[in-house]
């Protein structure tokens, strides 16, 4: 009986007219197996790392990352209004909500069980997905990866399980691509990271289905900082998803995540995010991956909700002939400032990258797209395309545009291009003729803008994202 | 025929550009199976008309009463006429990237059924009206008049009106821009469109489409008015003779009036 019940429940929700608060904004009850007092010090990244017994490497690694954060000023750049308004001292750095991850999901307790039944989650892995693993606050929950691709030698873990089980490897890559001192949230990360998946593909291993992520906010002010590293060794294949969400509360929740990439020579990994924060979230992330001779990575970016996002999905081009493709989209409703763009480093010869970014502002959001394209002497013969377009939708929202190219090698290819545009009464007209309602036209535009975006996500992910931007359209989160 | 099988009637149109008349007084009556068409220089206010009957929002209309199948539809926003059985093709149809043709149409004929099982249909009788227009199936997956032709933009014009099924059509200088070629194709698709449940007005300046498009009804439309209507001769007295001779009788006849 349990079971049956379980099944109706995991039915994603599919009235599209439902708000973000009916379907995201819940919360459970503040029931905790360990959690941190507020505020951030060495006290704090002491009892992490003891709770988690890990190595002493660990240990170290966390308490200099925490002094580099000290260290480091807040970036001077971007929004720095908003970036000052982060209370880190209002923050709980780590909550753990159970023992330990359960592989069987009738052994996650209720209540966590019961919010991802509402997302949808049991019942997307039964579909479509090779493996899912569920992040509740800091730490992974469920996770499971089907036994052929175990078979395989495929190796996805969350990133604690990792660390006991697969010290080497982890302890070779871990912080390689983006080292702490990187910038002021990637230190505050490698202090107090929790959670996050790791990936290791076998080299050529085509891993045929994606591997998928659900990370999901519950407690007030709570600071979630997963850590993933995906490494797909020579010839191999992958594709990961990520989702994410929060309930609606009034005061802010920081969401500071470093992920990094390595793909070896001839690899290819995709990296598909949809995040859709509350938009109480600070939503920071460093997002970098090493393209070796021949690789191919591919960031496929998807921002809506939160307060503030800052993040550059980046790619360096190290080996020749690496390429790089960076599709990011943002949503900016009102409240909202999506800082969103993408960063590649050309420094190997014949290598190729394309960006395409389209944002949407609405109800006085604000989209920027910032971007920087740097081409390395050395990088002779290589492609740059850095494709922009806006869409805004009242004369209240603003968009702005923020490129920066950096081209030290006289042999590059560069195509440029920077639209930004409106709905024209004409459009509007034109779509009413047929019979849609002036709101219908105004989704259909938006979708279509967004289209180049959407037809890139497994079916099931471009249902949901038509359903989110649909959302957003109607302005009722938040 | 009682009121509410007439398709199409309007009475007394005065429609205004930010408070400049435009159309002074227009009245109409189009049945089932008819053809009018308004015949015009440039410049007469044709367009301006039949975009103010589908309801466009620059121009007001400042008196007069508009009908489809006998139901007043004056009051309403351009989506409800649509849904009324109004249909404009319009002279420059609009682009919308990323929106397939399949999906648009998809959406349209949705936003006209009572529920959703009468979709269950809407890929076969897509494919089936592609077919009966001849034109080629490649078009579904096109984004709507992105990167299209002038001619390719005025066939998906005509291929919605199939789909939509109207009482009357509005069709506003379909014959624009197109050669020789393209005006054949498209006409062609009019008239296999065009049945006896559906009233026509076919707006044009030129009388070439109607070599093709065979009218019931010519009025010829002059400063805001129709200032005279007859059968299909006129059409080809009027390219004989241009606009001017009207013009002039017109002006002599106000004059003494």
């Amino acid at each position: 009986m349990e079971t049956n019940n379980q099944k109706t429940q995991t039915r994603p929700v599919v009235n599209v007219r439902e708000d973000y608060q009916a379907r995201y904004g819940f919360s459970d009850p503040d029931e905790y197996f360990h959690k941190a007092p507020k505020g951030i010090n060495h006290e704090v990244v002491a009892m992490i790392s003891k709770l988690k017994k890990e190595p002493e490497w660990m240990r170290k690694f966390r308490h200099e990352a925490l002094d580099a954060f000290f260290a480091k000023p807040m970036p001077q750049w971007g929004d720095t209004e908003l970036l000052n308004s982060i209370q880190f001292e209002n923050i709980h750095y780590f909550l753990k909500s159970t023992e330990g991850t359960e592989k069987s999901w009738d052994d996650v307790p209720d209540n966590i069980k019961k919010t991802f039944n509402r997302l949808g989650i049991p019942e997307a892995e039964q579909r479509f997905l090779g493996g899912v693993s569920a992040q509740y606050e800091s730490e992974v929950v469920y996770h499971s990866l089907r036994e052929d691709l175990t078979k395989q030698g495929i190796i996805f873990l969350d990133m604690d399980s990792a660390l006991r089980e697969q010290e080497e490897i982890v302890k070779k890559y871990f912080a390689t691509v983006i080292p702490p001192t990187d910038n002021k949230f990637a230190a505050l990360n490698s202090a107090v990271w929790s959670g996050g998946s790791f990936i290791y593909v076998p080299p050529d291993t085509d891993v045929k289905i994606p591997l998928q992520a659900y990370f999901r906010i519950n407690a007030k002010n709570m600071g979630q900082f997963e850590r993933t590293l995906i490494i797909a060794d020579k010839g191999s294949r992958v594709h990961y998803i990520e989702g994410c969400t929060a309930p609606t509360y009034s005061s802010d929740s920081l969401h500071s995540a470093v992920v990094e990439l390595v793909a070896m020579d001839g690899a290819y990994i995709r990296y598909t995010t949809i995040q859709n924060w509350s938009n109480n979230v600070f939503n920071l992330v460093t997002k970098r991956a090493m393209a070796h001779t021949d690789a191919t990575v591919e960031w496929v970016d998807a921002n809506l909700g939160s307060k503030l996002t800052m993040k550059f999905p980046c790619v360096y081009l190290v080996g020749e002939r690496a390429k790089a493709e960076i599709l990011s989209v943002a949503f900016a409703g009102d409240g909202q400032h999506q800082d969103a763009g993408a960063k590649v480093i050309h420094a190997a010869p014949n290598t190729t990258s394309r960006i395409t970014s389209k944002s949407i502002s609405k109800g006085g959001g604000r989209a920027s797209y910032r971007g920087m394209v740097k081409v390395y002497p050395s990088a002779t013969n290589c492609k740059v395309s850095v494709e922009c377009d806006a869409l805004l939708l009242d004369e209240n929202s603003r968009s702005d545009t923020y490129p920066t190219m950096e081209i030290s090698s006289d042999d590059v290819r560069v195509e440029h291009e920077a639209r930004v545009s409106k709905i024209a009464e004409e459009q509007i007209f034109y779509l009413q003729s047929r019979g849609l309602s002036e709101d219908e036209a105004r989704m259909l535009i938006v979708n279509g803008f967004f289209e180049p975006f959407v037809k890139q996500l497994p079916m099931e992910y471009a249902v949901e994202m038509n359903r989110l931007i649909e959302l957003e359209m109607e302005g009722s989160v938040g | 025929m009682t009121e509410a099988q007439i398709p199409f009637r309007c009475e007394d149109i005065h429609v205004a550009i930010e408070s400049k008349p435009v159309v002074k007084g227009v009245t109409l009556n189009i049945k089932g199976g008819e053809i009018h068409a308004l015949m015009g220089p440039n410049g007469s206010g044709k367009s301006t008309l039949v975009n103010a009957l589908m309801g466009h929002p620059s121009y007001s209309l400042t008196s007069g009463r508009i009908f489809v199948n006998g139901e007043n539809v004056t009051e309403m926003p351009p989506h409800e006429r649509s849904r009324h059985g109004m249909f404009l093709a319009f002279q420059y149809p609009l682009a919308i990237p990323g929106v397939t043709v399949a999906n648009f149409l998809r959406a349209a004929v949705k936003a006209r059924v009572k529920d959703d099982s009468e979709m269950k249909a809407f890929r076969k009788t897509l494919l089936a009206e592609f077919e009966r227009l001849e034109i080629d199936p490649a078009f579904a997956t096109r984004y709507v008049n992105d990167g299209f032709s002038g001619g390719e933009k005025k066939r998906l014009e005509i291929l919605q009106m199939a789909m939509l099924k109207p009482s009357i059509a509005l069709l506003d200088e379909t014959d624009s821009g197109l050669d020789i070629d393209a005006l054949q194709i498209v006409s062609k698709g009019i008239n296999t469109v065009v049945n006896k449940d559906v009233g026509v007005l076919l707006v044009t300046h030129y009388q070439r489409i109607l070599n093709f498009v065979k009218p019931d009804f010519v009025h010829v439309f002059m400063g805001g008015r129709i200032v005279r209507s007859g059968g299909p001769e006129m059409a080809a007295q009027l390219e004989k003779e241009g606009y001017e001779k009207i013009e002039k009788e017109v002006s002599r006849i106000a004059e003494v009036a």
